[in-house]
């Protein structure tokens, strides 16, 4: 058996996603290759090259994956499937996008967002917001999964010396076309793979009162988080998004600030590993998943909080 | 243009949900469901393009059991002019949705495809893109807007990094995220007046596709519980706990 990862990248550098996915395939049983595909992408597949454990790097360089459209990738991997028994992608959108497209044209049945791995066959994943966790076994020839990252650790960076096989392009499809983009530009830490993450809900009232848990956020070195409330109330854009349906966490250190702990929000960040919650209703449920809980109102607490890490 | 909507039956997502105790799934039963609210955005983006006068027909489209006829009446009652059901008792997969909604397209050649990006049950994220792959049509996931054109939607999807707009051909497969829009609801007599719009009902096997499911559910079992922690009452000592406590900062 041999397993198909493929790369998430922005054409100069590997995304951190990657990493959490590798980690994932290493699991199963069989050599791992990872997928380059995008454009002017060749930094990127030495930078793959380096990462341990990975047999081999399959680069494929044509200006149609210059931004990864699904209606373009999909056929690239279905004229590469044959040869592998597993191919897996991030739950990032990224993965979310591209993986279905294929996993259709392969007529396999795709499981979504794994968290767990039983054997080559059998996958643990989270249904109704990680109210429920399934097994599921699949008996499709060719398994298309997609990683929830969160639950694999990421590997090594640097300290293997892959082979970098080129891959022949499959074509344009020209049925969609990139049009733009406005990527949130931040010098703060990712928010997916932050050790640490700050969180404002909509308690925090505008977005004029974001930059009160950005500085906590900058003294810790930490991502700054939403709630959906927050974003759909336009107090920071939807890429700050934790949740169910916007990004899942799952940092050393997760505080919630103003946040009432829908199990929507939980969902995407229950996992952390240490939760704090700042609140000023004593019976908001994030209460009960939170390790150190500090009733009080936000606008008094969180400039306490930022001058108390001053002092320490 | 004729607009397609699939919409899901779900538990309501104000529901807390429990897990059947012999581990085969979730409890269903006396359980109050509801239409996927992802779905609801689909519709309502669907409604807004025809009374721009985008489009003249919106069908609402189901699959699954019979009570999905209640899930398809709100969608007439939000505005849908007739709705299909596809009646099947089985667990329909993701595949075997697209599967049945690529046949009905090649009936009703709808001019787009409005779908939900994810329904809250499976949480799967799949069947926009599995459908506009077996129809080979143009695909926009996570819609925050769209924007009909000639030959084209504009389309600004969500993504991780921020937003991104791309352009797709007609017709296309679009599934759309939280921030499209705001449903409306639906009044009481337009609730009545969704009694007496049509129906049609259909069977996978009229549309040639074999329902079965293809994954084998193990089990479904609740996930480790978290427990409460301890309050504190003052900055230094929440400092403190994370410092010499958790070891977190």
């Amino acid at each position: 058996m041999t397993i198909l990862v493929i790369a998430e990248h922005d054409n100069s550098e590997l995304k951190p996603a990657t990493h959490n996915t590798i980690g994932a395939a290493g699991q199963l049983d069989g050599d791992v290759h990872l997928l380059v595909a995008g454009s002017g992408c060749a930094s990127v597949a030495e930078q793959a090259a380096g990462i341990p454990g990975i047999a081999q790097v399959l680069h494929c360089d044509s200006v149609e994956y210059e931004h990864f459209l699904s209606e373009n990738m999909s056929p690239l991997l279905v004229s590469m499937a044959g040869n592998y028994s597993h191919i897996l992608a991030p739950a990032t959108t990224f993965g979310k996008n591209v993986m279905p497209r294929a996993a259709a044209l392969l007529d396999s049945q795709q499981i979504s967002d794994i968290s767990g791995i039983e054997s080559n066959d059998t996958f643990v994943r989270p249904i109704y917001a990680g109210n429920a966790m399934a097994t599921v076994k699949s008996n499709d020839s060719v398994k298309l999964l997609t990683v929830r990252i969160t639950s694999f650790e990421a590997v090594a960076e640097t300290g293997g010396s892959a082979e970098i096989v080129t891959v022949a392009a499959a074509g344009d499809s020209g049925l969609t076309a990139f049009a733009g983009a406005d990527i949130s530009k931040s010098e703060r830490p990712e928010l997916t793979s932050a050790d640490i993450v700050v969180s404002g809900g909509r308690g925090m009232q505008s977005g004029e009162n974001f930059p009160m848990l950005e500085s906590i956020a900058d003294k810790l070195g930490a991502a700054v988080g939403a709630s959906r409330a927050a974003v759909d109330a336009g107090y920071v854009p939807n890429d700050y998004q934790v949740g169910q349906t916007g990004k899942v966490v799952a940092p050393n250190l997760y505080i919630a600030v103003g946040i009432s702990g829908a199990i929507q929000h939980l969902a995407g960040m229950k996992d952390s590993k240490v939760i704090v919650a700042i609140n000023k209703d004593e019976e908001a449920p994030i209460f009960q998943v939170a390790d150190y809980g500090w009733v009080a109102d936000l606008f008094e607490a969180v400039p306490q909080l930022d001058a108390a890490l001053d002092a320490g | 243009m004729k607009i397609l909507v699939p919409v899901k039956r779900v538990i309501d997502a104000n529901v807390k949900v429990r897990v059947k105790s012999d581990q085969s799934g979730v409890e269903l039963a006396n359980i109050k469901m509801a239409m996927n609210p992802f779905c609801e955005i689909a519709v309502e983006a669907a409604l807004r393009m025809r009374e721009a006068g985008q489009a003249d027909e919106v069908i609402v489209v189901s699959a699954g059991v019979s009570q999905c006829h209640e899930t398809l009446r709100t969608g007439l009652a939000m505005g849908a002019d007739r709705a299909i059901l596809i009646e099947d008792d089985q667990d329909l997969e993701p595949l075997v949705v697209a599967k049945l909604l690529k046949a009905v397209c090649e009936r009703e050649e709808p001019g787009l495809v409005l779908l939900g990006k994810q329904a809250i049950d499976g949480d799967n994220n799949q069947t926009g893109q599995m459908l506009s792959a077996l129809l080979g049509w143009s695909n926009a996931t996570f819609a925050s807007s769209i924007e009909v054109n000639d030959d084209h939607f504009k389309v600004t999807r969500e993504l991780d990094s921020g937003l991104e707009s791309v352009t797709a051909n007609r017709p296309s497969v679009i599934t759309v995220d939280l921030r499209l829009n705001e449903p409306r609801y639906a009044s009481l007599p337009n609730i009545m007046k969704a009694k007496k719009k049509p129906m049609d009902k259909l069977t996978a096997a009229d549309l040639g596709v074999d329902s079965s499911p293809r994954l084998q559910v193990v089990k479904v079992e609740e996930p480790p519980a978290r427990q409460a922690g301890i309050k504190v009452s003052s900055a230094e000592e929440l400092v403190d706990k994370l410092r010499n406590e958790a070891k977190v900062i």
